[in-house]
């Protein structure tokens, strides 16, 4: 016993003596960071102070921990691609990097992961970056608390925030992204979080999922971007939580669903979109316990969605609560409150008598026809909206809730 | 002037139906409001009031009350007084108490629950609807002597501007769905004054669905400000045209 110990003591000690502590900055010997990376060895620990450094690109090729005090900026010039990860177990936290080239065919970002596993970036300033963090071929990385700003005004002018890409087991936790083309990007990422992030004023979406499988975003904020969350062409995609806001425009969608199978959105709050969800192509997904508020469309559903049940939701202060593009209803809606509702409830069950309509005629043929909208609201559109509501017609008389709630679900 | 226009203003206040209107009016919007769980749905059915019954009460009791005061008018014009003037301080006179009755009877239930852009858009448009169709009845009351008649065209003109005209501009829109219409399609419905006071309110009220496709170009043209005074402009010139009309055929007019 007495030499496993010994032998577990000396082992730390080695350990602690291999992993030496670099500094790096006006007052030490060594002054930049690229030669302290070249001079220490695996697992060692390079302190970089307060300071400008331009030293073009940053090659880390070995596992180190690099921490910035004071904030230390790191400068790409508007040149180069920032600092460049190559190698497992990487830290980088603590700094300030900004104005990484452009370029169309090479993406420079301010970082970029090739290839590695277990890399965390946390607590970094992003500024300034055509790409923001870029992780290729990534395992277990996390990306933690990064501020990630940008000033994009066109697409094709900005890259995303955090882009990820042919990777696993990732986790996006706290980070404030802006000004960027996405906010978050995964396409053919898997098993990965996005928790507590905010994307905001983002040009295309806050968020952008394609062919990314059983991934999970939890209490994010996605406001005022061109649209909120794009979720393309994948499945098991777990979505709780979440709100969405201010998503204002033609194409602008709180939640944008196209050919996702099998997925679950739970307890998400849609606020003041033009519209909540839209739904492309959608099969088998639950929309749960959500709260759909003064957005111009609820939700979207297109004709090609298959067997997806809406089941407790609130819908408040829509101007439409839902509209669809054709007549064919696979879907089913079950126990929605509908502010719209003026139904009436005689056995005190808080369940109403007689089944809701959700798809106003009007909602319908604004959909075919657009430019009806500027005679919303007026006499003769209420009339027909009152008539189609007793004798459906041109709406599908089968798109109804059974259940609708009396009063409205406290969520 | 001014005499005539105190006049008339006492004089329908002696006539009790403008009171009755103003509380019917102050009962409909406090209703409206309290009975509602959210203020939404009370400012759409104030919505509906603005746009069917304030127009409807405007022209009709104008109408009549220009009818019944023949005699007055006769006798005034007996005096020298300029037969403008005259017929200016009747629009005043009747302009001004269907302005107190609508500020008193929905605007100060609007302005209690309701403080926001869409609530003052509401109480402006509503002001400028009363007296546009005020001046509306002044011109189909100098046309024709016969009081059915004159009576008989205020009504059918309500009914047009109501309700046909939404109706006639939705078939429009099915036959030319084809072209690209929506720019003609504000500039027609800037030709009904209730329509334009319903963009307008609409603009504010359903604001996120106006964000959409075709709710953008609306909002490009009416929701700036420059949009803003075109549309109000277009406005008070229902009040000028129709009144200015009535006016030139005042003037020239055999009593």
């Amino acid at each position: 016993m007495k030499t496993l110990t010994a032998i577990f003591f000396l082992l730390h000690v080695a350990l602690f003596a291999s992993a030496t502590v670099i500094h790096v900055g006006k007052d030490f010997p060594v002054q930049q960071i690229q030669a302290a990376i070249r001079q220490a060895k695996n697992g060692d620990t390079v302190m970089v102070h307060g300071g400008w450094y331009k030293e073009g690109n940053l090659l880390i090729d070995k596992p180190l921990v690099l921490l910035g005090i004071n904030r230390p900026v790191l400068d790409g010039q508007k040149k180069f691609e920032v600092v460049s990860i190559k190698a497992d177990r990487v830290v980088l936290d603590g700094f300030r990097i900004q104005g990484s080239g452009y370029a169309t065919l090479e993406d420079p970002c301010a970082i970029k992961v090739y290839d590695s596993n277990e890399v965390t970036l946390s607590n970094n300033i992003l500024d300034d970056n055509f790409f923001g963090i870029y992780i290729q071929y990534g395992k277990n990385c996390i990306v933690k608390n990064n501020q990630i700003l940008a000033y994009g005004t066109e697409e094709q002018q900005i890259g995303n925030g955090i882009h990820c890409w042919k990777s696993d087991s990732l986790q996006i936790i706290g980070n404030t992204i802006s000004g960027h083309r996405d906010g978050i990007y995964f396409e053919f990422v898997s098993n990965s979080v996005i928790w507590r992030n905010c994307a905001h004023h983002n040009i295309r979406y806050g968020l952008h999922f394609m062919f990314s499988n059983d991934d999970a975003y939890i209490t994010n904020i996605f406001r005022h971007n061109g649209a909120g969350v794009a979720v393309m062409f994948s499945k098991n995609v777990k979505m709780f939580d979440n709100l969405f806001e201010e998503n204002w425009g033609d194409a602008a969608y709180g939640l944008l669903l196209k050919e996702i199978n099998d997925s679950y959105i739970f307890g998400n709050r849609f606020v003041s979109n033009t519209s909540g969800i839209f739904m492309d192509g959608t099969n088998r997904v639950k929309v749960e316990k959500n709260v759909f508020e003064n957005n111009g469309w609820g939700m979207k559903i297109q004709a090609s969605c298959n067997d997806n049940e809406v089941v407790a939701n609130n819908f408040l202060g829509n101007t439409f609560d839902i509209s669809t593009n054709g007549t064919l209803v696979l879907n089913t809606f079950n126990g929605n409150y509908w502010d719209k509702y003026e139904g009436y409830d005689l056995d005190k069950n808080n369940i109403g008598d007689v089944p809701f309509h959700p798809l106003s005629i009007f909602s319908v043929i604004v959909e075919n026809n657009p430019p009806a909208m500027l005679l919303f609201r007026s006499f003769i559109v209420t009339l027909l909206d009152k008539s189609e509501k007793l004798i459906p017609t041109l709406t599908p008389d089968n798109f109804i809730d059974k259940t609708p709630l009396m009063r409205s679900l406290e969520l | 002037m001014n005499r005539i226009v105190k006049f008339v203003v006492l004089d329908i206040l002696k006539n009790r139906i403008v009171l009755v209107y103003t509380f019917i009016l102050a009962v409909l919007s406090w209703s409206v409001f309290s009975l509602e769980d959210s203020s939404t749905k009370g400012l759409l059915s104030l919505l509906n009031i603005i746009l069917l019954i304030v127009p409807l009460v405007s022209i009709i009791f104008t109408t009549i009350y220009l009818y019944n005061s023949a005699e007055f008018i006769e006798l005034l014009l007996s005096q020298p007084i300029q037969r403008k003037k005259i017929w200016l301080s009747l629009f005043m006179g009747m302009s001004v108490s269907m302005l107190l009755a609508f500020v008193i009877g929905a605007g100060i239930p609007l302005l209690v629950y309701e403080a926001s852009s869409v609530g003052l858009m509401m109480l402006g448009t509503g002001c400028l609807v009363s007296v546009v169709f005020v001046a509306i009845a002044f011109l189909s009351a100098i046309i024709t002597r016969d009081k059915a008649k004159g009576i008989g065209i205020s009504i059918m003109l309500w009914l047009f501007f109501a309700l046909l005209y939404d109706g006639l501009i939705l078939f429009l829109m099915f036959q030319l769905s084809d072209y690209p219409i929506e720019k003609a399609m504000v500039g027609i419905s800037a030709l009904n004054p209730i329509s334009l006071a319903r963009i307008l309110i609409l603009l504010h009220l359903d604001v996120s669905a106006m964000m959409g496709y075709t709710g953008a170009i609306f909002k490009d043209f009416f929701g700036t400000t420059a949009g803003l005074f075109v549309s109000f402009f277009l406005l008070i010139l229902w009040v000028i045209v129709p009144f200015y009309i009535s006016l030139l055929k005042f003037k020239k007019k055999d009593l």
